[in-house]
C-alpha cells in the first residue's frame, strides 16, 4: 500500500523543553490509526506535524496529499459562532475558491451524509454538542480528504454521543477510506475505531507499543463483546502500563 | 410586573430623597441660589425645557458625530494594525498616549485651531478623540481575538490574508467592536460636555452651555434642570445602544 503520511524519527521541543520524540509513524492509505498515551505525551503535537500545521525540531515528515487534500477535527466543535451550520461546512470549499453554488451543493451533502440535512440553517450556539461535532466531521469530510486527523474528536461528549459518533465515522470512513490518524485518552474507542493502535510514552513521547486489530469495518454489531476485542484492549491497556512503569523507575 | 420588580425599588429610592431633600430644603429655608429644592428645580425644567431640550439636541449631534469620526478614523487604523504586526507595535504607544492625555488639557489648543467661529468643531473633535480610544482598542482586541484552532484550520486550507481578514478576523470582531462603541458613546457625551465647558463660549449652544450660563447668574435651579436633562439624556442613549447591542449579538450567533 502506499504511504500517505509518516513521521521520520522526529523530535518537537519547545523553547529547550523536549515534548515529542524522536517518534516515527508511517501510514498507509485506508489505514486508521489511533494514538493512545497519557496528557502531555506530545500526541497533540504528532497530529500537528501530520497536518503540516507544525515544523519538527528535528527528523523528517512526509506528506503526500496536496492542498486541501487534509482536514482536522479538533477537540472542540471549532465552528465559526456567526455562520450557519452550512456555511461552515461549506467554509474548506469557500476558501479553496469552489463556486459558492456548486460549494453550497456540496456543503448540503456533506451535512446530510452526518445526518443534519435538517439543521443547515442553524449557527452553532443552536446546536447540542454531538450536532455540533457532526457539523466539524462533515466539514472536514466535504472536501474528499485522503487524511483525516482527529484530535480527540470524542472527548467532550458523553458515552452515547461517542458511541454513535464512532460506529457514523466508520461508516463514513468505508464511503470514501481516507487514511485517519485520531488520538485519544480511551482505550476502548482507539481499540473500537482503528485498525492499528499505536501507544505512546509518558512527554517526550515516544512509540511504546502496538497492536493490530484486524476485524471488518464497519464494526459488526458484537464487536465490543467479542474475545478479540477484549485481547486487543488488554494487550493496549498493558502497553500503557508498561510504558507509564518505565517512566517512574 | 416584571417591569416594576425591576425598576420599583430604584423608583422608590429616588421618591424617598427627593421627598428628604424637599422637606430639608423648606424646614431649613435654605436660599434657592445655594440648594433649590426639587420642586424648584422642576419649575425650572418646565419653564426652560423648550431651551434645554434644543441645547440638549445640539450636545446629541455634537455627540453622534463625534461618536462616528472616532468609528472612521478607528477602523481602518485597527484594520492596519490587524494585518501588520510592525504598524500595531509602531501605533500601539501612540493610541495609549492619546487615551490617558485629559481632554481638559487639549481643549484650549482645539479651541484655537477651530478659531473662535467655530467652537463646535473643536468640541466634536475631542469629543472623537475621547471615543476614538475604547472603539479602536475594542476592534484590535476583537480582530486577534478568533479561536485559535479556527485560525489553524484557516492555515491548513491555504487562506490568503484577505480570506483570513473577511472570513475570520472580522466577524470575530464584531461583539468587540459594539462593546468599544457602547463605552465609547458614553464617553464622547462626556467629552462634548467637557470640551463645551472649556471652550467656554456659546456659540455651540450645547447644554454644558445653559449650565454655565444659569451659573453665571447664580440660577443654581436652571443648572440642576440642565445636569437633570444631560443625565436623562445619557441613560437613554445607553439603553437603546444596550438594545442594539442585545439585538444585534442575537443575530450575530443565533441565539
Amino acid at each position: 500500500m502506499a504511504e500517505v503520511a509518516a513521521l521520520r524519527n522526529v523530535e518537537v521541543s519547545y523553547g529547550g523543553r523536549a515534548a515529542l520524540g524522536p517518534f516515527s509513524l508511517a501510514l498507509s492509505e485506508g489505514e486508521i490509526v489511533a494514538l493512545v498515551g497519557p496528557s502531555g505525551c506530545g500526541k497533540s503535537t504528532a497530529l500537528r506535524l501530520l497536518a503540516g500545521l507544525e515544523q519538527p525540531t528535528r527528523g523528517e515528515v512526509v506528506r503526500a496529499p496536496g492542498r486541501g487534500e487534509t482536514s482536522v477535527v479538533f477537540q472542540s466543535p471549532t465552528l465559526m459562532p456567526w455562520a450557519s451550520a452550512l456555511a461552515n461546512v461549506a467554509l474548506p470549499l469557500d476558501l479553496a475558491g469552489v463556486r459558492p453554488g456548486e460549494a453550497k451543493e456540496r456543503a448540503a451533502a456533506a451535512l446530510a451524509r452526518v445526518g443534519l440535512d435538517e439543521a443547515s440553517r442553524l449557527k452553532p450556539a443552536q446546536l447540542s454538542g454531538g450536532m455540533a461535532m457532526r457539523v466539524s466531521l462533515a466539514r472536514a469530510l466535504v472536501t474528499r480528504p485522503k487524511l483525516l486527523l482527529l484530535d480527540e474528536p470524542f472527548a467532550a461528549l458523553d458515552e452515547i454521543t461517542r458511541r454513535h459518533l464512532a460506529d457514523d465515522m466508520l461508516r463514513l470512513w468505508a464511503e470514501s477510506r481516507p487514511a485517519i490518524v485520531f488520538v485519544t485518552h480511551n482505550v476502548e474507542e482507539a481499540v473500537y475505531m482503528a485498525s492499528r493502535v499505536v501507544v505512546m510514552s509518558p512527554g517526550p513521547g515516544r512509540a511504546a507499543g502496538e497492536t493490530l486489530v484486524d476485524a471488518l469495518v464497519p464494526r459488526p454489531g458484537q464487536f465490543r463483546t467479542s474475545e478479540q476485542f477484549r485481547q486487543a484492549a488488554e494487550k493496549v491497556s498493558a502497553d500503557l502500563d508498561r510504558s507509564m512503569a518505565s517512566r517512574v523507575a | 410586573m416584571r417591569w416594576l420588580a425591576a425598576f420599583g425599588p430604584a423608583l422608590v429610592l429616588v421618591a424617598v430623597i427627593l421627598a428628604g431633600w424637599e422637606l430639608a430644603c423648606r424646614a431649613l429655608a435654605v436660599p434657592v441660589y445655594l440648594l433649590p429644592g426639587p420642586s424648584a428645580i422642576w419649575a425650572a425644567l418646565v419653564e426652560g425645557l423648550p431651551l434645554l431640550l434644543q441645547s440638549a439636541g445640539a450636545t446629541l449631534l455634537m455627540a453622534v458625530q463625534s461618536l462616528l469620526a472616532a468609528l472612521v478614523a478607528a477602523a481602518p487604523l485597527a484594520l492596519l494594525g490587524g494585518l501588520s504586526p510592525m504598524f500595531r507595535r509602531a501605533f500601539g504607544p501612540l493610541a495609549a498616549v492619546i487615551q490617558v492625555t485629559p481632554v481638559v488639557a487639549i481643549a484650549p489648543l482645539f479651541v484655537i485651531w477651530a478659531g473662535l467661529d467655530h467652537p463646535e468643531r473643536a468640541i466634536t473633535a475631542l469629543g472623537a478623540i475621547v471615543a476614538f480610544f475604547p472603539i479602536f482598542s475594542g476592534l484590535s482586541t476583537g480582530l486577534n481575538s478568533a479561536d485559535p484552532d479556527l485560525t489553524r484550520l484557516f492555515d491548513l486550507y491555504g487562506a490568503t490574508p484577505t480570506q483570513r481578514l473577511i472570513r475570520l478576523s472580522i466577524p470575530s470582531a464584531i461583539p468587540f467592536l459594539m462593546e468599544g462603541l457602547k463605552v465609547g458613546a458614553g464617553l464622547s457625551i462626556i467629552g462634548v460636555v467637557v470640551a463645551e465647558f472649556v471652550a467656554g463660549s456659546g456659540g455651540a449652544q450645547g447644554l454644558a452651555w445653559r449650565i454655565l450660563e444659569a451659573s453665571h447668574q447664580l440660577k443654581t435651579a436652571q443648572m440642576f434642570a440642565a445636569v437633570f436633562v444631560l443625565g436623562v439624556m445619557g441613560a437613554g442613549l445607553n439603553g437603546l445602544l444596550n438594545l442594539l447591542e442585545t439585538r444585534l449579538l442575537k443575530v450575530w450567533r443565533g441565539r
